[in-house]
Parts: C-alpha cells; sequence; structure tokens
C-alpha cells in the first residue's frame, strides 16, 4: 500500500518479472478466418458493394415474380389500351404517374380519354402490352443470358487457360499460338458474323458472346496455374504420390477461386452490354421476345413522344451494369491478398 | 526487338487473313440473297445479275478472287448502291467516323485524365468519390443509352443541338462525340487514379516533397509523368470499345459514318460492304494493338530490356 507521497521513490521490489511462456508464444489470439470468411469481412466494409448486392437481389427477385405482379401477359396485345402512360395506385394522386399524356400538344389525362380503369404501372407500348411485365421479362432474358454466357465462358477459360498452363511443353506452345491469333480479332466482329449465320434467338447471342469471352479468362488461369505448380506445396503433394487431377482440383483451383470469380463477375455486365448492344442493332433477339436490349430499341423509336417507354428499361439496364461493376470492384478488393493492408 | 515486331507483323497478318477468310465462307451461309426481291427475277435476269456480281461461279474461284482482290487493296463491289465499289463507299464515310472519334478520344482522355488526377490529389475525400463515381457511371451506362438521353433532351426537348445528320457544321458532331467520349472519360479516369495514388506514395514523391518541390510542381512534373505510361496500355480496349459504340451512336444521330453504313449493310445483306468494313475495322484495332504494343516498350525500358513479350 503506497500513498501518494511515496510516489517518487520506486524500489525493486515494485517491479514484478514477467516471465514469457514459450507456450503461449504462438498462440493464436483472435480465432483464426477461412479464406471465405476474411473476404466476406473485406467485403461487408465496402458500402457501395453491400448496397449493389441488395439492389441487384431486388432486380432478380422482381424479374422472376414482377410478371406476375400485375395480372397483365407481357405479349398480351389491347390496341385499345395503345401508348397509355405510367399510372400507378396510391403515387397518382401526388402528380407524378396519374396517367396524364401529351396528345397533340396538350396534355390530357389519357386513361380517362380512352375510358380505362385498369392501371398500367410503367404504361403501355404502341400494342398496348403493359410494359412494366415487359420490363421485368426482358430483365429475366438478360440476366439469363449474362450468367448462362459467363458461366461458360468461365467453364472454357479455366479448362483451357488449365491445362495449357498445368502441362506447359509443347501443349502449351501449341495452345498459346491459338490464343494469340484469337485475341487479334476484335471481340466485335466475331460476335456480329456470328450471329448473322445463326437463327436469331437466345442461343445465338449465348454463343456469340462465348466464342470469344473466355480468352480473358483462359489467360488469367494460365498465368495462375504458371505461378502455383512450380511452388513448395504442390511438390510436396507430388512428392506425397498425388495425381495430377487431385494437385488441380485440390491444390491448384482452390487458390485461383479467387481470381475466377473476379473475373467472372466483370463479364456478367460485358455479356449484359453485348446482348443489349446487338439487340439494340437489330439483330438481337427478335419481336415478341423481350429483352432490356430490344425494349430499349423499342422506346428509342417512340421516344420523342412516350419517352417513359425508353425509360425504365434504360435505368434498369443502368443500375444492373452499375451493381455488377461495383460488387466487381469490392470483390476484387476483398479477394486480392496484394490489396490487403 | 526487330525480330519481335517481325513476328507481331507476321501474326498480324495471319490474324487479318483468317479473317477476311472466315467473314467470306460465312457471308455464303447467311440466309438470304444480297440481291433485293432476287425471287421475283426469272432464270435469265438471274443469270445475268448473278454474272455481274461475279457469283454465279464455284465458291473456290469467289474466294480465290476476292483473296486477289483483297491483296491489291480492292474490297469489290457493293450489291447495294449500283456499281459502286466499297472502297469508294467506304472513303466517303471514312471522314465523320475520324472526326467524331478523335474528338471522343481527345475529350475524353483529357478530362478523363483530370479528373482522374483530382480524385488522386484529393484522396478519400468528397472529389475523390464525386469523380469515382461519375467514372462508375461512365463504365457502366452503355452508350447507346447514354446517346439516346443526350438525344431526348438536348437536342429535341431543349433544342440546344441538332437531333441527327451531319450537316449542320461542328454542331452536329457534339451530341455524338460527347455519347463516345464517356467509355475512353471513365476508364482514363480510374485508370490515372490508381496509378497516381500509387506514384504519390513512391520514395521519389517523398524526395521531391523533402526538396521542397511545390504541390503543382509535384504532380504535374513528377507524379503525372509518371502515371500516364500505363495509360497507353489501355488504348487497345479504348479503341475498341469507340469503334463498338460508332456503331450505335452513328446509327442513333444519323451519322453517315462507317459504323452506321456497317450496320445498315447488315440489314440489307450487302455481302461485299460487310466484308470490307468488317477489315477496316479489324485493320484498324489489330494496328492500334501493335502500336501500343511497340509503344509501350519504346517508352518503358524496363520492358524493352526483357525482350518486350505482352
Amino acid at each position: 500500500m503506497r500513498n501518494e507521497n511515496e510516489q517518487e521513490k520506486l524500489t525493486p521490489e515494485d517491479f514484478e518479472r514477467v516471465t514469457i511462456d514459450a507456450h503461449h508464444s504462438e498462440r493464436i489470439e483472435k480465432p483464426s478466418l477461412s479464406f471465405w470468411q476474411d473476404a466476406w469481412l473485406g467485403l461487408r466494409k465496402n458500402k457501395a458493394a453491400i448496397v449493389s448486392m441488395i439492389i441487384l437481389l431486388v432486380v432478380i427477385i422482381m424479374a422472376l415474380i414482377g410478371p406476375h405482379l400485375n395480372g397483365h401477359a407481357g405479349d398480351a396485345q389491347n390496341l385499345r389500351h395503345a401508348n397509355l402512360p405510367p399510372k400507378i395506385p396510391g403515387i397518382e394522386a401526388t402528380g407524378f404517374f396519374d396517367g396524364d399524356g401529351k396528345l397533340a400538344g396538350k396534355t390530357v389525362n389519357l386513361y380517362e380519354m380512352k375510358k380505362v380503369d385498369e392501371y398500367y404501372w410503367f404504361g403501355t407500348d404502341g400494342l398496348g402490352r403493359d410494359l412494366f411485365t415487359r420490363l421485368w421479362e426482358g430483365t429475366r432474358v438478360s440476366l439469363f443470358i449474362a450468367f448462362v454466357a459467363a458461366a461458360i465462358d468461365m467453364v472454357i477459360g479455366v479448362a483451357y487457360g488449365g491445362i495449357s498452363g498445368y502441362f506447359g511443353g509443347r501443349t502449351d506452345d501449341i495452345m498459346q499460338r491459338v490464343v494469340e491469333i484469337l485475341i487479334g480479332i476484335p471481340t466485335l466482329i466475331v460476335v456480329i458474323l456470328m450471329i448473322m449465320i445463326m437463327d436469331p434467338g437466345i442461343t445465338a447471342i449465348i454463343v456469340a458472346i462465348t466464342i470469344t469471352g473466355w480468352i480473358g479468362m483462359s489467360r488469367i488461369v494460365r498465368a495462375q496455374t504458371l505461378k502455383y505448380k512450380s511452388q513448395e506445396f504442390v511438390l510436396a503433394s507430388r512428392t506425397l504420390g498425388a495425381k495430377d487431377g487431385k494437385i488441380i482440383t485440390k491444390h491448384l483451383l482452390p487458390n485461383m477461386l479467387g481470381i475466377i470469380i473476379i473475373n467472372t463477375m466483370f463479364t456478367i455486365p460485358n455479356a449484359i452490354f453485348f446482348e443489349a448492344f446487338l439487340s439494340f442493332i437489330g439483330i438481337g433477339l427478335q419481336p415478341p421476345a423481350a429483352s432490356l436490349g430490344t425494349l430499349i430499341n423499342d422506346g428509342y423509336k417512340v421516344m420523342e413522344n412516350q419517352p417513359y417507354v425508353l425509360l425504365f428499361p434504360a435505368i434498369v439496364i443502368s443500375v444492373l451494369m452499375i451493381a455488377f461493376n461495383l460488387i466487381g470492384d469490392g470483390l476484387r478488393d476483398a479477394l486480392d491478398p496484394k490489396m490487403k493492408d | 526487338m526487330v525480330k519481335y515486331i517481325g513476328k507481331r507483323i507476321v501474326y498480324m497478318f495471319i490474324t487479318l487473313f483468317l479473317i477476311a477468310t472466315a467473314s467470306f465462307f460465312l457471308m455464303q451461309t447467311l440466309p438470304g440473297s444480297p440481291i433485293a426481291s432476287y425471287n421475283k427475277l426469272n432464270d435469265t435476269q438471274k443469270a445475268i445479275v448473278e454474272k455481274k456480281y461475279g457469283i454465279d461461279k464455284p465458291k473456290p474461284v469467289q474466294y480465290a478472287i476476292y483473296m486477289k482482290n483483297l491483296a491489291k487493296g480492292d474490297l469489290g463491289t457493293s450489291f447495294v448502291f449500283k456499281g459502286k465499289s466499297v472502297n469508294d463507299l467506304l472513303a466517303t464515310r471514312l471522314k465523320p467516323s475520324l472526326i467524331l472519334g478523335a474528338q471522343a478520344m481527345v475529350f475524353g482522355t483529357i478530362v478523363g485524365i483530370l479528373l482522374g488526377m483530382l480524385a488522386a490529389l484529393k484522396h478519400n475525400t468528397f472529389w475523390d468519390y464525386g469523380s469515382t463515381f461519375f467514372a462508375i457511371l461512365g463504365i457502366s451506362i452503355p452508350s447507346f443509352v447514354f446517346a439516346s438521353l443526350l438525344q431526348y433532351w438536348i437536342a429535341s426537348e431543349w433544342h440546344l443541338l441538332p437531333v441527327g445528320l451531319w450537316n449542320d457544321g461542328w454542331k452536329s458532331s457534339v451530341l455524338p462525340s460527347l455519347a463516345l467520349a464517356m467509355g475512353p472519360l471513365a476508364l482514363s479516369a480510374r485508370f490515372i487514379r490508381t496509378e497516381m495514388i500509387e506514384v504519390l506514395n513512391s520514395d521519389y514523391i517523398m524526395l521531391a516533397k523533402a526538396k521542397g518541390a511545390n504541390g503543382f510542381e509535384i504532380a504535374f512534373k513528377h507524379a503525372f509523368r509518371n502515371a500516364l505510361i500505363p495509360l497507353i496500355t489501355v488504348l487497345g480496349p479504348l479503341a475498341a470499345g469507340l469503334v463498338t459504340g460508332s456503331l450505335v451512336v452513328e446509327q442513333i444521330f444519323a451519322i453517315p459514318g462507317i459504323g452506321e453504313q456497317f450496320v445498315s449493310s447488315i440489314m440489307t445483306n450487302d455481302h461485299a460492304t460487310i466484308m470490307g468494313t468488317t477489315l477496316l475495322f479489324s485493320a484498324f484495332l489489330i494496328a492500334v494493338i501493335f502500336i501500343v504494343d511497340i509503344l509501350y516498350g519504346v517508352i518503358d525500358p524496363r520492358i524493352r530490356v526483357s525482350g518486350g513479350k505482352g
């Protein structure tokens, strides 16, 4: 017990020797995290990526259930209800989305004029089809094309790059010469040429997008395979008698998974763009099928008088592209160990 | 270096040859005939028309003739524009496309670089977040959506600039160039930002600060010049993006350029013009990638020494 006057006088007895226990020096203080838990912690800090994931989830859910929400079929034509502006129950009282539209330069309520009792939330097109239903049907088709194309790109790219990098030697030489020539061919040209010779439709678009889309992935996977296959843990595994198949699936692929996922996240918006692009210039999906590209194309044609036809698909495609890009950015920051501070 | 350039040139020709061959045979499998109202002609008329365009001969012979002419730089005769050679057709349409492309490139990269520098110098402030968000918008929003919106608001609602066509001097080129510039702008802003942040953290910037160089001098003389070199690598994707964009943007603004010609040739099955345009685009993009690779080796000695592959 010391009082304040004695504070200055410290005697050797005041100090206590701390003994370092060799058993505890290697103790891990924090719970150990797997690679994915660590990545999730990193991703969770990225607000833009989290918001994007939520928005993306909402869009995907709407693409699945949206077409059934208001009882109008996407291909049901009703010429009496053609060219109606958006009218949403509840919001109409505010003056927005109340069914007012321009007719011969004057603003009139087209619903009252045409004696339409139903609500078309996002309006109707020139054939009287409900744009709300068509928008989500189109989103579904666009997302489907994008996901399938990205998955095919991933499978071909990983297989090609993996084989080329892992077996090396003459196999690698030949495979890389092929890639060097293919990479010189502009993607756009190949996509357009391929789509021209096939029957227009979802399959044609997917084939056209994937025919050169896998090259980027294959180059990345090859470089990663080359990097990892010469490392000690692979050598150790081989010494213990592991076969090629086991080394690839147990040691190489798990290490590359992060970079493969990041790359796939960036191919999805690319595929969405190409589908919309092809449909916009008129060689993609053919009517009456809807995709974001065809809807934007339809909307562009009547932009002058019915801007809402263009507005909604334009918003959805932009939001989708932004969300995928932000998630890709966030994943790259979270998964790439080089970026760790 | 010489050996490397030689090898690359050989590859370029192989690629072009493959594209020419592939597009020739793909054209043959296209559904429909390039000749309008072909089915209404009787057999004699068909024979005359086919002879005129040289499509009466067997396919391999046609291919040999096409390749021979191509080697001389002759792209053949358009099926749709009567008797006009594809060379002439594309030559008259080259100018608007080049003007738009050049304007978009210059405007986009300059504004993008400034935006990227601003973001890097004011790292983690409002300016940084603002310009990063702007760059994300530029990368994400498809050029045709942006072009349609520009056309709707600026041209048809506010009547500030012409809605389309190419007969109003520089005014006609403003909106399409803006629409095309978004891609290069966003890409270079993002790229310069990352590079600048990295360079600003390097030792020689610290040294410059220690010497007492002012902020402006550090930003432009030391950081910017070193951040600029890697920007050359994205020129390839940028050029590809411009060509893709030009197809839709020229369509939207009804610009009589190469992209618009390509799309309308596809619609009218004009085989010779489709092939000619395909080859022109491919040659342009291949040349850009080649120049970028060479330039990079010339500018950055570290790449040149190691033999310069990639």
